[in-house]
């Protein structure tokens, strides 16, 4: 059943003529060609999805468009500004915090979430904050440490 | 297979532009250790690379590898860059297609650096070699007058005299082909390899711009959803699509056995999937998670001999003490955060495939083979690849976007769902690994008789010093036959080697606390191996070793766990604290030493080894995929558990220098000793011990109350 939707991603405003029931994933990812969030396992375990709605931390594969009418919802992509990456992207890449990519948009998207809600996490909290977010590569450690870089702490270096 | 000969050399030529291209084709005999490796299964036929200096200066390599978090990416460019004599940014990779890039068996076995390494290092010096000889020319001085820098060919004694790599390659159409090992920079004039830059894919990856097989689109392109059967092993009896195909916007396809639904959205492709009416013929169970390991040794192919030494009754006539164990893991999944999907466009008799691959090149083959085409009609490219460790070498995935979009005339992306990815995963194998070994009154081995059942080889080799020894393989991984396992198993991040070395290491350790002599001591008073040593060595120095005989108990223990994996030495210790009421373990410490050779990239090498720690808590204490004949019942991530951020313990990391030899394999070697360190830590904390993988509170509880 067709509707109009309304909201905006990453700032700018979108109307979509389509049905309230589609999931965001799918929507971002294909109608409007936003792929940095991903797909992992559809059922909100692993957190590959993970946008920021009205300052919340939301699970794309679990959220219908509808639920975002008039609301604002970020992706990965914007939170660069003007080509500049967002601290916590930057802190990512020193720390080393990704290595295939794949679940980085999500673990990204759920630390910017955090610290949005607690920008001074004490390490226990992060490591609570991002327990439902799953990586297989194993990089979990420098990712602790460049979401613990952005919060203000002073983490050993790896190197 | 594929001749790198064949490529069509004056075409690439042309293709490139001109300028000057290297080409590698190694011989085996400049491959250390290929023959032994080509024993075993799945190594490649030929090590090949290309290296281009466009016109313009722009220098390009073309790799076959793919980049799948490993950070190849970056290491092969270093290599590149460090022998060519430009800087890092210099350099363009292309990697992971068919139409560009020379034939490559895969990415895996931690063979990228150790055996491919080695070509691009040749193709680089080869380069600048040739770039060299044409400035020699230019500037009318020997080449011995010259020296390069940063892409630039200048008179030593007179730097202003001086001319460009790009001025070089302008107007050449020069190719030159390596047969023969080049002289290679050495470590000591490194200013490119041995350092830490920041990874080339970082800047797309944490702005999520980074292009992975699901993120290609194609004008007008399908999603499809294929109707699966319910166990392996099940044939379809009845289908009814009339509901889905009443759909709008639904194309239905039934063919060749295979049942798919196509829509313009993968939604929609999702509904008109279960629309679907199926009946199917299930086979009855023969095997279960449970009695798997009785089949495995009941069912088991002849044994190939590993290694025979000595007199095994010999060994058993010298022991004071005898000692027999059997070891036991199930299947694990390789559960990579990207699903496999593949994205094809079939057009004019020519395949275009994007697939998400560690086999670009062997994927090419088996597509022209589904669809009749010719393989070089057939291009696979492979973007980034979210997470491999193994599972992403068969291309079932790439096969069927291909057949749907040769049948429907459309670009087709077929990507699996997180359940498809459980059930079409070629698992890592259930195995029983049987030990029997023994000690004489000195508290030196006497005999080793190993036999491993369901894995593999890799991993078995006996490096301690152990007079009468023989190590059977029954059924290795790639070689089984058919039905020796319920559904399809393969390489797992270092295949059969996580297993052996679990059995192998335990068995040492079992024999170290009945000899009341520490496990470092009794580790090194049986190995003379100085590579061994030298990580044992190490490893306790870092974790503060101090001399003990296990099991200490009281709750929170240590052990200690080594072996040799893809050339690289590795050593662990692990601090784990168990949870005596609900037999919960938490690692809280993981100390590793690794020799591995020249080290291309530091920072690179401790993001593997942090990796291999990590990602191996999951098969050591969690991960198991249960089963019921051919029916799967682990299917996603609430019953199927992976490593999470509060399991994950303070690991520290030394690499151990040994630049006398050549870079080795990185990407596999810390995982092996997960197991067998951890189970040995647990035995040192409450005396109980765990011969089965995973070791999961159940488990761990059921033998605290034998203890």
């Amino acid at each position: 059943m067709s509707e109009t939707i309304r909201f905006r991603v990453n700032g700018r405003p979108v109307t979509l003529e389509t049905d309230a029931t589609r999931t965001l994933l799918w929507v971002l990812r294909t109608d409007l060609e936003l792929t940095g969030t991903k797909y992992g396992c559809g059922v909100g375990l692993c957190g590959s999805c993970t946008v920021v709605v009205d300052g919340q931390v939301a699970r794309a594969c679990q959220t219908s468009l509808g639920s975002v009418q008039g609301k604002a919802v970020t992706t990965i992509e914007g939170l660069a500004r003007d080509g500049t990456l967002d601290p916590l992207q930057q802190a990512f890449l020193e720390h080393g915090g990704f290595q295939c990519g794949y679940c980085t948009s999500g673990m990204i998207m759920n630390a910017y979430g955090l610290l949005l809600r607690n920008p001074k996490p004490t390490r226990d909290e992060i490591v609570q904050g991002m327990e439902s977010n799953l990586c297989r590569c194993g990089a979990h450690t420098r990712i602790l440490a460049a979401i613990a870089a952005v919060a203000g702490r002073r983490e050993a270096s790896h190197d | 297979m594929t001749d790198a000969t064949r490529l069509d050399r004056r075409d690439f030529v042309k293709l490139l532009g001109g300028g000057i291209l290297v080409v590698v084709h190694l011989p085996r005999s400049a491959i250390p250790g290929l023959d032994d490796l080509q024993q075993r299964r799945g190594y490649p036929e030929d090590i090949n690379a290309y290296l281009h200096i466009a016109a313009d200066g722009k220098v390009t390599l073309f790799s076959g590898k793919i980049e799948m978090g490993q950070g190849v990416m970056t290491s092969l460019t270093q290599m590149a860059a460090e022998e060519l004599g430009v800087a890092l940014d210099a350099i363009h990779i292309v990697m992971g297609d068919t139409a560009l890039c020379p034939w490559d068996m895969g990415t895996f076995g931690s063979m990228t650096t150790r055996m491919f390494g080695p070509a691009v290092r040749a193709a680089a010096a080869q380069a600048r070699l040739v770039l060299t000889d044409l400035a020699a020319q230019r500037l009318a001085v020997p080449r011995t007058a010259l020296t390069v820098e940063n892409g630039v060919v200048s008179v030593a004694a007179d730097r202003g005299r001086r001319v460009s790599y790009g001025e070089l390659a302008k107007g050449q159409q020069i190719t030159h082909t390596v047969d023969e090992k080049a002289v290679l920079r050495a470590v000591k004039d490194f200013s490119v390899m041995g350092q830490s830059p920041p990874r080339l894919d970082g800047q797309e990856k944490v702005a999520g711009t980074a292009k992975y097989a699901g993120d290609i689109r194609f004008p007008g392109m399908l999603y499809a959803r294929i109707l699966r059967p319910p166990a392996h092993g099940a044939t379809l009896t009845r289908v009814d699509t009339a509901a889905a195909a009443a759909m709008p916007g639904v194309t239905v396809v039934h063919q060749d056995g295979m049942v798919a639904l196509l829509a313009a959205d993968p939604e929609t492709a999702a509904r008109a999937l279960a629309a679907v009416r199926a009946d199917f013929d299930v086979p009855a169970p023969a095997v279960d998670t449970e009695s798997i390991f009785q089949h495995l040794v009941q069912a088991a192919p002849p044994a190939n001999a590993r290694e025979s030494a000595g007199d095994l009754a010999a060994g058993r006539a010298q022991a004071a003490k005898t000692f027999s164990a059997t070891y036991y893991n199930s299947y694990v999944a390789h559960a990579p955060m990207e699903p496999h999907t593949a994205v094809a466009e079939v057009k004019d008799g020519k395949a275009t495939v994007w697939s998400s691959a560690q086999t670009p090149f062997p994927q090419q083959a088996t597509i022209a083979r589904a669809l009749g085409l010719a393989e070089g009609d057939v291009r696979v490219m492979t973007p980034y690849v979210g997470g491999g460790f193994g599972g992403k070498s068969e291309g079932r995935q790439a096969v069927e976007a291909a057949q749907l979009a040769k049948i429907t005339g459309k670009p087709v992306q077929v990507a699996w769902t997180r359940e498809e990815e459980f059930f079409y995963d070629t698992f890592r194998p259930a195995a029983v690994v049987r030990v029997d070994s023994a000690i004489d009154v000195a508290g030196k081995l006497t005999l080793w008789d190993y036999q491993v059942y369901g894995a593999g080889s890799r991993g078995s080799d006996v490096f301690y010093d152990v007079p009468n020894r023989s190590v059977k393989v029954y059924g290795e991984w790639g070689r089984a036959p058919e039905g020796f396992h319920p559904f399809a198993i393969g390489p797992w991040r270092a295949p059969a080697a996580n297993t052996n070395r679990f059995a192998a290491e335990q068995q040492i350790d079992i024999m170290a606390a009945a000899a009341g002599v520490d496990p470092l001591e009794f580790r090194l008073r049986n190995t003379t191996d100085k590579r061994m040593v030298a990580v044992l060595k190490a490893v306790a120095e870092a974790a503060r070793w101090t001399a003990g005989v296990a099991p200490r108990k009281g709750g929170r223990g240590r052990g200690l766990a080594c072996g040799i994996d893809a050339g690289t030495y590795v050593a662990l210790v692990a601090d784990v604290t168990v949870d005596a009421a609900t037999g919960a373990v938490k690692v809280d410490r993981v100390v590793c030493a690794q020799e591995m050779g020249v080290v291309v990239n530091p920072n690179g090498a401790r993001m593997q080894v942090e990796g291999c720690i990590t990602m191996g808590l999951g098969y050591t204490l969690s991960e198991e995929v249960r089963f019921e004949g051919g029916k799967i019942l682990d299917a996603n991530f609430g019953t199927y558990g992976l490593p999470r951020f509060s399991w994950v313990p303070t690991i520290e990391t030394v690499l151990v220098a040994n630049d006398d030899l050549p870079p080795q394999g990185g990407g596999e070697p810390a995982i092996v000793n997960m197991g067998a360190v951890v189970a040995n830590a647990i035995f040192d904390a409450t005396g109980a011990r765990l011969y089965r993988l995973p070791m999961t509170p159940e488990r761990v509880l059921a033998e605290l109350k034998k203890v």
